[in-house]
């Protein structure tokens, strides 16, 4: 008796379809965590720039938080200049945060993080990577922004490449400490305050050696040694927070 | 032998130490109050629904103090 | 070897019991040392040489500042115990720390900053300890409002566990950050690798206080989880027996 799937056609056996035309399953050593991770950032990147309004949110908020402090403070750019690495800080961390809430949100609504959870993947490099998502889209058009609100409030030019620097560098950090933020809010519902309670102690660090980093650059001095804590804090954020991302995304889809 | 007011006056320090241990004393006892009061509360709830369950239809609350609502005296949990 | 005694105390009746026989042990004790640590600091003790009088903000201070940081250390361990073994006991035991961790962390504040500001001149700075102490206060509040905002018993206990374990890693930067900075903040003067620097008539009241205060944090935890492991065990028959008086 033939099969009915059989009528395939044009199909051909391969790597893909076998002898009847079928799909073949993919083994669990099909896939590698590089590759699901690859595919899971593809993915995120791509439904990001489907939205284009919201890519730009956080830009916008930024240079508007930063329009605001010559507005309150004075207009004079020496007072500016002073008080510039704190106001880049301060403004990009609560950018970074905007973008927070829904680092996970739709995907957990649509089950999308549940089967991310059950594939047998990796979850924290998966959620990994869809905090490197995160970063791209946020922590490094900030980190180019920047250099232009910087210029905005009186900085010398020559301390634009430290400003990108420890921007890229500690936003990377910051991006890392809010998605454990974000996975540890998911079962709350409006969690912006909470979500902000938890994460921006934790960023305190990172704030603290990301301005003085900016504030070194901005001198005209050296400013390796907060750049090089700053990457350090980098690292164990990519080291650990991913598992505690995991942890308690399973913990809130259980 | 120091006298009173010079006790109080703790060497000029009064104005720091006084308040910090008023207000330390305050944490404390008001740590021992609360923990009691809460546990006050828990046991008056579970006698208050245990109540409620071996009460069943009658009205009776068993419990001192606190109202139940008197639909939820008909419900069979 | 019997790990009945473990398991034991995984059981909420046992453990409520156990809490109810043992706060007097504790409560007494830390009431009779606290006591005694306030006199002999405040009247026996003599003023030091060079802080006069004012030193003696340490015997509210070093307490509170030491107890903030071990009950955030308890409260972590236990809420790891719980998330890891699923044992309810130890996630009722880390809820009942937070609001005494988060009060005592206050206390441990303000009581350096009015102790600082005679000191140093300041009442506050942004130094590497007081930042990161600060740090802690706000950690515990969000373990508290997560737990809060969190509807499902179980799941306020397994995620704000993962909270508490991920602050963790503050308590080292809070007991290292004298070392590895130019601190305001003073050195290390009792754990150091060759003994207390400090002065015996000093050193008795203080260590007083420390246990003093610690036997309370436990008498007081004891209290509190005892209400909390009632108002989880809703419908269990052992409460029967246990409220009715």
């Amino acid at each position: 008796m033939s099969d009915p799937i059989a009528h395939t056609g044009d199909a051909v056996a391969g790597p893909d379809l076998n002898e009847r035309g079928t799909p073949r399953p993919h083994t669990k050593a099909g896939t590698s965590i590089w590759a699901a991770a690859g595919l899971t950032l593809a993915r995120d990147l791509r439904l990001a720039f489907r939205k284009r309004g919201q890519l730009v949110q956080p830009l916008v908020f930024f240079a508007i938080v930063t329009t605001l402090f010559p507005l309150a403070i004075s207009p004079e750019l020496s007072r500016l200049r002073d008080v510039a690495p704190g106001v880049l800080w301060v403004a990009a961390l609560l950018s970074s945060q905007l973008a927070l809430e829904f680092l996970f949100r739709d995907d957990a609504q649509d089950g999308t993080l549940e089967q991310a959870a059950l594939s047998g993947q990796s979850l924290s490099g998966l959620l990994f990577a869809k905090t490197g998502a995160h970063w791209l889209l946020t922590g490094l058009p900030l980190a180019l922004m920047a250099p232009l609100a910087g210029l905005s409030l009186g900085v010398p030019v020559a301390s634009v490449p430290g400003i990108v620097a420890s921007v890229a560098v500690g936003s990377v950090a910051l991006s890392l400490i809010g998605s454990m933020g974000a996975a540890i809010t998911l079962g709350v519902k409006r969690s912006g305050a909470l979500l902000s309670l938890l994460t921006l102690p934790l960023a305190m660090p990172v704030l603290i050696f990301g301005a003085r980093a900016t504030e070194l650059a901005i001198k005209g001095e050296s400013y390796g040694p907060p750049l090089e804590l700053l990457g350090a804090l980098a690292v164990l954020g990519i080291t650990l927070a991913p598992l505690a991302t995991a942890a308690a995304v399973r913990v809130n889809l259980e | 032998m120091k006298t009173l007011s010079d006790f109080l006056d703790m060497g000029g320090y009064a104005g720091y130490i006084w308040p910090s241990y008023v207000l330390t004393f305050l944490v404390v006892v008001l740590n021992v109050v609360w923990a009691r009061r809460l546990l006050a509360r828990s046991r008056e709830e579970a006698r208050r629904r245990l109540a409620m369950r071996s009460g069943g239809g009658a009205a009776g609350t068993g419990g001192a103090g606190g109202t139940a609502a008197p639909t939820q005296a008909g419900e069979a949990t | 070897m019997s790990w009945t005694w473990f398991h034991r105390l995984g059981s909420p009746p046992y453990i409520y019991n156990l809490a109810a026989r043992l706060t007097p042990w504790f409560a007494w004790p830390a009431a009779l040392l606290m006591l005694g640590g306030l006199y002999d600091g405040l009247v026996l003790s003599p003023p030091d040489y060079q802080q006069g009088d004012g030193f003696r903000m340490m015997y509210v201070h070093v307490p509170t500042a030491y107890l903030s940081v071990m009950i955030y250390t308890t409260m972590a361990i236990c809420a790891a115990v719980g998330l890891i073994w699923r044992i309810k006991v130890a996630h009722a035991v880390a809820a009942s720390c937070a609001p005494i961790g988060a009060s005592i962390t206050l206390c441990a504040l303000v009581t350096g900053s009015l102790w600082g500001a005679p000191m140093w001149g300041t009442y506050w700075e942004w130094d590497p300890r007081l930042t990161s102490e600060l740090i802690l206060l706000f950690l515990y509040l969000g373990y508290m409002g997560l737990r809060s905002a969190t509807e499902d018993v179980q799941r306020a206990d397994r995620i704000s566990a993962v909270l508490a374990i991920v602050g963790v890693v503050n308590v080292p930067i809070i007991h290292f950050s004298v070392v590895w900075w130019n601190s305001l903040h003073q050195g290390s003067t009792l754990l150091r690798a060759d003994g207390p620097a400090i002065a015996t008539s000093m050193l008795i009241p203080l260590l007083m206080m420390l246990l003093g205060f610690t036997l309370f944090f436990v008498a007081v935890l004891l209290v509190r989880l005892r209400g909390e492991i009632l108002s989880r065990e809703r419908s269990a028959s052992w409460i029967r027996e246990a409220v009715t008086p």
